[in-house]
């Protein structure tokens, strides 16, 4: 190593203990040392590439199949990433071809009577939260929803929140989950999102949703989630609701992580 | 009233002026979002032309939001000064791009006309501005504010130490305050956005804050970025509140989406006053806005995100804020899709604001799903502080870990103070100089364990 530093090291750094922040990184004249400029770059880049990931719809639905869950591809309106970091409203919205397609399973699924719960896996922002987090936390949850009427699990292709909504009511279902890669932030570029949402129909408003976040091993575990959601899924379905209401009695009856 | 130009042997023809300020709009994803975007990008020079040879007195008749359905409406007609809109009455929107850059109109002249414009008029007559004359105008332009200190002379750049923790432990704060601190930021305010809005945790904060800025006596001031409600209560329990925060939006339905009125403003501003924490001034407000907030409520009315981006500055003005930002690149890749529109977003609003009289600040940024990076935000940053801005966020390696996107960061801020020759609030540089953190030229002095700082952080 070379004898001479162009660079100042902060007698700060103790402070680091306290917190995730970057501090007391040093400095090159008033700029970035050059491991920190790089450390950057690479926590933004990993982020993007989870934004810009395509899923795999393919690989993906075999992973899913061998849950040994019936596992219907569907796609939203929007017909490419771009279009869909900039329309929103297509995210929220199935193509015809998936609507047509659902169409003819909820036709089907008549003579069973109404699902209780359909079960939605989508790329949303990160297609790696999913490629990562949606198998474990499938596992762990299938086995707590024994007894219920579960639907076929839909694996959405460029999608938002709300397209549960058009989900969900096609296939009539009394409740439904969708499990969707969250904003990548950049200590944390694969973290999955689970909405519920108790009645679903196009145009329900995110105040009737329930929310669990963070989930991924270095957050909420994916075994401590599919608990979560089993306590919300079995209240929504008692109560017949979803949303700010279930939310307070739930926080008081269920320790936070 | 319709507006028609003619280009080669097409007729343009649009609706009324909020149609022709739609359309006039640099390209942006959420005017497409709002379905109000010109079709080709000969419609929208077209309607810049159109718009060019508006005089800025119809603007007092043709209004993008009724008088009657909309509080913010009522406040800009109701509160404008007609008698320093004579000084320009005779103009048309292209005159006025003129008219701001022509060597004969100073910071006195605008400061004059100031009072007179109407933020619908300061958005028309920047879709016709380049970048380079969003810069030019906006740095004639002088405004002063202060509370511990002065902030928006010439000559001087601010930073908001912007300390944020994912749960906010007060230690994990106090940490990066220090840090800031040492790299010479904070000198428009320390101000948390803090996880949760919750009474007691906003509380917590607000009175370590206090304790900070009271043990080190700073000249500065602090902020909890809560709800104007949750600072009312904090005040009514006797807790040291510096400054009133809320972000705004430009109409009265986007408000409502808030949680805010102009009457809820002016409560919370009669509880910061009433508490006299000032020393150099008393301005006690502090506003956030950004574009795409009206439409993402769905509260936009069909006008162009950066026209009611404007008319936020109209409600702010009402209650002489010590800061307003805008947090250009916060919104989303929905309404800003990239760093071209974030950085054209960012230059439109600091003019605007500057012109409508505000001590305007940017934060200039971006989340990990726009199509942005650093590069962008040094290239806005340099701009920005080339045009005069008044501050500039300062985060911890411009990573915030709460919210979860990236600004600009201590050594952005360094940086652009040491290229462009910017000091701090003179009450802060001399703070700097006294506490030997920085040199008379603003260089900071490598630290040893005798400073008070480093005792304070060693014991932490």
């Amino acid at each position: 190593m070379n004898e001479m530093s162009f660079r100042t090291e902060d007698p700060w750094r103790p402070l680091k203990r306290y917190t995730n922040a970057r501090i007391a990184l040093g400095r090159a004249g008033s700029s970035l040392p050059t491991k920190e400029v790089l450390s950057l770059s690479l926590a933004h880049a990993r982020a993007r590439d989870a934004v810009l990931r395509e899923l795999d719809l393919y690989g993906m639905g075999r992973t899913l199949s061998s849950l040994g869950i019936d596992v219907v591809p569907v796609t939203s309106a929007c017909r490419d990433k771009e279009e869909y970091l900039q329309r929103p409203d297509l995210g929220r919205r199935l193509s015809e071809g998936s609507r047509e397609t659902l169409g003819v399973l909820a036709g089907a699924r008549t003579a069973n009577g109404d699902f209780d719960i359909v079960l939605i896996v989508a790329d949303g922002l990160s297609s790696l939260a999913v490629e990562r987090q949606a198998k474990p936390f499938l596992e762990a949850y299938l086995p707590l929803a024994a007894g219920l009427k579960v639907g076929p699990l839909c694996l959405a292709n460029y999608g938002r929140v709300a397209l549960s909504d058009e989900i969900g009511s096609i296939l009539g279902s009394r409740l439904v989950v969708i499990l969707i890669g969250e904003r990548p932030g950049l200590s944390s570029p694969d973290s999955l999102g689970a909405y519920l949402t108790f009645a679903p129909r196009v145009g329900t408003t995110d105040e009737r949703r329930n929310c669990i976040s963070n989930i991924r091993p270095e957050g909420l575990s994916p075994a401590k989630a599919a608990v979560k959601l089993d306590y919300l899924v079995r209240e929504s379905l008692a109560r017949s609701m979803s949303g700010i209401s279930l939310k307070d009695e739930q926080r008081e009856m269920l320790p936070d992580r | 009233m319709p507006y028609k130009t003619t280009v080669g042997r097409t007729v343009y023809r649009f609706e009324d002026l909020k149609t022709v300020l739609a359309k006039a709009t640099p390209e942006r994803s959420g005017d497409h979002l709002a379905g109000i975007a010109a079709e080709s990008a000969e419609e929208r020079v077209a309607a810049r032309m159109a718009l060019a040879d508006i005089p800025l007195k119809a603007f007092l008749e043709d209004f993008v939001i009724p008088y009657e359905s909309d509080e913010i409406t009522r406040l800009i007609v109701d509160r404008l000064d007609y008698k320093a809109f004579g000084e320009v009455a005779s103009l048309t929107v292209g005159e006025f791009r003129e008219w701001l850059l022509a060597d004969s109109t100073d910071t006195e002249t605008i400061a004059r006309v100031s009072p007179g414009i109407m933020p619908e008029m300061a958005a028309a007559v920047s879709k016709l501005m380049r970048a380079q004359d969003l810069i030019a105008a906006a740095k004639k332009i002088e405004v002063v504010s202060s509370f511990r200190n002065t902030i928006g002379l010439p000559g001087r750049l601010s930073v908001r130490l912007q300390p944020n923790h994912p749960t906010d432990d007060p230690k994990g704060v106090a940490a990066s305050i220090l840090d800031g601190l040492f790299y010479g930021a904070g000198d428009a305010v320390i101000g948390i956005n803090p996880a949760s809005d919750n009474i007691d945790a906003v509380c917590k904060i607000l009175t370590m804050l206090d304790s900070i800025i009271s043990h080190y006596e700073i000249p500065t001031q602090a902020c909890v970025l809560t709800h104007v409600t949750t600072s009312i209560k904090a005040i009514e329990r006797g807790v040291p509140v510096d400054l009133v925060f809320q972000s705004i939006a430009g109409t009265q339905k986007a408000n409502e989406s808030f949680g805010v009125s102009i009457a809820l403003l002016k409560e919370g501003m009669e509880a910061a006053l009433s508490l006299g924490r000032g020393t150099v001034g008393n301005d006690v407000m502090y506003f956030e806005t950004g574009q795409g907030s009206a439409l993402s409520a769905n509260a936009h009315h069909g006008v162009d995100q950066q026209t009611i981006e404007a008319r936020c500055y109209a409600l702010a003005r009402e209650f002489h804020p010590l800061l307003v930002n805008t947090v250009v690149g916060f919104i989303g890749p929905e309404y800003l899709y990239d760093g071209k529109q974030i950085i054209r977003a960012g230059l439109e609003d600091h003019f605007c604001g500057k012109l409508m009289g505000l001590p305007m600040g940017v934060d200039i940024c971006y989340t990990n799903h726009a199509k942005a990076d650093q590069d962008d935000m040094d290239v806005l940053l340099t701009a920005l502080a080339s045009a005069g801005v008044t501050y500039i966020m300062g985060v911890p390696g411009a990573d915030d870990i709460m919210l979860n996107y990236q600004s600009t960061s201590f050594h952005d801020a360094l940086n652009i103070r040491r290229l462009m020759g910017l000091k701090p609030a003179p009450e802060f540089e001399e703070w700097l100089i006294g506490t030997g953190l920085a040199d008379e030229g603003m260089g900071l002095i490598p630290q040893t364990s005798a400073n008070r700082l480093m005792i304070g952080a060693m014991e932490l």
